[in-house]
């Protein structure tokens, strides 16, 4: 059961059918986002419906973005034998 | 019936029959003792233990309370884990490295003065450091020395704080440090202290020892390594810095420094190592709260942290253990043949990802509620894009490149069965505190009023998990790890101490030899010239003072010759003996 599970995830032939999957899950989040009940909102994102989506997949490409150019542009990566 | 059995003993005596000790009887022997100590820690009531005075101070072995008792059962737990994992080792070393390890962490959490904490504060440094030494190879040792050197200048640090802070406190029983909580009225003492703590938990700028030395552990040693001295340091912080304001910053800024680097990073290890520097920003800005539920969900994701956490390096240690390889840029394609090890990986990465019903769920947000409750805004945000790096790095990038991706066509099976099993056991430990998080809850310094399963919560964390997913699977090749390193704040004193080296070697040898030159060439030539004149001013009939006189040059210029032998064990020696005549006229003076 468990290898064909991590073989849905793997296998080049079920690609279509994950990618299906992934995007249904993503439109059910934010239906689910909308329809929850917000009785408790400390702060102005807790009343946006889609915030957290929004906010995760912001963060996402944040983070690839500054640590890759902090990387290459500001120096910190270095080739394997720079402390040899 | 005997009320309290310290499990500190229990593993540091335990590990003395481990290397007599043959096949099936040390595999038993090594999960009895961590099951005697988790026996041990569940049977044990809140109170003071082997109380006493040294050397005019009060001594207290072991004081037990909640917040005590809950960071001994994870201890324990996560011993019987390790242990598990670690059977299949032939050689006796690391197993009694690793007891003496677990058994000094357990001593630093019931340590009721500075003392006994100190003492076991270094018992954990050298034990935890042969499990580095004990993977070999250049790279290994190399590592293992600057992880220790590291851990005992910050010992030193910490020993000067507690020295200071005993003076000017006139106790040495470990509890909150007063005016802690209010910055600017700490002494120099308190701060020694919290800097010695501060670099055991990692915090940037003192967090390269980690990344650095964990990597090169052994597959087993590393899975010990990052369950006991963060969490460990985390325990000390607090119940010594509870509503320090400082601490809220850098664990904020330490949560997105981990994640940051974790996108650099090649060596799957490494990478998690970089995820414990993040996951210990949300404890370490927990205790900075300082509000019961902030210092509740700290305790809570340190308990919740050390298993999953255990879980990845598992995972990666087994990935290592049959290939034989680390680097991403080297890894691909395993899931084909280690399916069990790829599920067992993944349960650990929702975990700390903070999936519902996935342990980090109930813990993490115990902390970001708290911080949103203490009007924490920037913080609360901080937080929640570091939950978003996390899931990223640990369920997304290292699982793809390592198991999926490429298929690099690697030989490869599953791991040895009693790694499946320790893996499988804090498996089941990630799902179920995860599911049920109310024994957990009970364990817990203050009482619960927190619900982690509320519609909006749910949907909030999937949608912020899912969407990163979105940019993950969109923005893939930005990923693709390269084969670099990463410079961290070690660059300092790996390049200091080449600096330091060139210095010793060139200059500092030069200006030594010129000086013993100078000595040779013209000072002692110059006294036995006075010596000469002098005798020969003696034979022209004056004062035989001045005979004598001559004569003590010359014998004074002949001792400090042999005194200057530049041997430098004898100097060395020279500054031990000068260190116990120190600390020996300082006893007394204390006295």
């Amino acid at each position: 059961m468990i290898k064909r599970v991590v073989d849905f995830f793997g296998d080049e032939g079920h690609a279509r059918s994950r990618r299906r999957l992934f995007y249904m899950v993503l439109a059910l989040i934010v239906v689910a986002d909308f329809l929850v009940p917000r009785e408790h909102a400390e702060y102005l994102w807790d009343r946006l419906p889609g915030w957290s989506a929004v906010y995760g997949f912001g963060s996402c490409l944040l983070l690839i973005f500054v640590s890759k150019f902090l990387g290459h542009q500001g120096g910190l990566m270095r080739r394997e034998d720079y402390y040899d | 019936m005997i009320e309290f059995v310290h499990p500190a003993l229990l593993f540091i005596l335990g590990a003395v029959p481990i290397p007599f000790l043959k096949g099936s009887i040390r595999k038993t022997y090594l999960v009895l003792i961590p099951a005697l100590a988790i026996a041990a820690v569940l049977a044990m009531e809140p109170g003071s233990y082997g109380a006493g005075r040294f050397i005019g101070q009060e001594i207290l072995f072991a004081k037990v309370d909640k917040l005590s008792i809950v960071f001994a059962t994870v201890f324990t737990i996560m011993a019987l884990i390790g242990m598990v994992y670690a059977l299949h080792l032939s050689q006796a070393g690391q197993h009694v490295a690793a007891f003496v390890y677990v058994g000094s962490a357990l001593g630093v959490v019931f340590a009721g003065d500075y003392l006994t904490l100190y003492l076991f504060w270094e018992g954990m440094a050298f034990a935890s450091a042969y499990l580095v030494f004990a993977q070999g190879g250049e790279r290994a040792i190399r590592a293992a020395f600057r992880y220790l050197m590291v851990h005992v200048t910050g010992g030193v640090a910490l020993l000067g704080g507690i020295v200071l802070h005993g003076l000017a406190a006139g106790s040495l029983l470990f509890g909150p440090i007063a005016g802690g909580a209010l910055a600017g009225t700490m002494d120099v003492g308190g701060y020694l202290i919290l800097a010695g703590f501060l670099l055991n938990a990692a915090v940037p700028p003192l967090n390269a020892w980690l990344t650095d030395a964990y990597p090169e552990a052994t597959v087993t040693g590393a899975v010990f390594m990052s369950a006991f001295t963060t969490k460990t340091a985390v325990y000390v912080l607090a119940r010594a810095f509870p509503g320090t304001e400082l601490l809220v910053w850098l664990g904020a800024v330490m949560a997105l420094y981990g994640v940051i680097y974790a996108v650099l990073e090649n060596d799957c290890r490494r990478l998690l190592a970089y995820h414990i520097v993040s996951q210990v920003g949300y404890m370490v800005a927990g205790i900075g709260i300082g509000t019961e539920m902030a210092v509740n969900g700290a305790t809570s994701h340190a308990f919740a942290h050390i298993l999953y956490k255990a879980l990845l390096f598992m995972g990666a240690g087994a990935v290592i253990e049959v290939t034989g390889r680390r680097k991403l840029t080297e890894l691909g394609g395993l899931y084909k043949t280690m399916p069990l090890t790829v599920a067992l990986y993944m349960v650990g990465a929702f975990a700390i990802s903070a999936f519902p019903f996935f342990s980090g769920f109930v813990t993490k947000s115990m902390v970001i509620a708290a911080a949103g409750q203490d009007h924490r805004a920037l913080v609360v945000l901080a937080l929640t894009m570091a939950s978003s790096g996390t899931f990223l790095h640990t369920g997304l990038k290292l699982p793809y490149y390592m198991f999926f991706g490429t298929d690099r066509k690697l030989e490869a099976r599953e791991p040895p069965r009693n790694m499946l099993v320790a893996m499988g056991i804090a498996a089941v430990f990630c799902i179920v505190i995860g599911v049920f998080p109310e024994p957990l809850y009970a364990l817990l310094p203050y009482p619960v009023a927190f619900e982690p399963y509320t519609g909006v919560h749910v949907t909030e964390s999937l949608g912020l998990l899912m969407f990163t997913a979105l940019g993950f699977v969109l923005f893939l090749k930005a990923l693709d790890p390269e084969n670099t390193i990463s410079i961290d704040t070690d660059w300092f004193y790996r390049k200091g101490a080449r600096a330091f080296l060139w210095l010793a070697e060139k200059p500092l040898a030069r200006y030594e030899k010129a000086v013993s030159n100078v000595s040779d060439t013209l000072a002692l030539p110059l006294l036995h010239g006075t010596a000469r004149a002098g005798l020969r001013v003696d034979l022209n009939g004056v004062d035989a003072a001045v005979n004598g006189f001559a004569r003590a040059i010359l014998s004074g210029g002949g001792a400090l010759r042999r005194l200057q032998t530049g041997v430098v064990t004898h100097y060395a020696l020279a500054m031990i003996a000068g260190v116990i005549a120190a600390i020996a006229v300082f006893a007394v003076v204390w006295q």
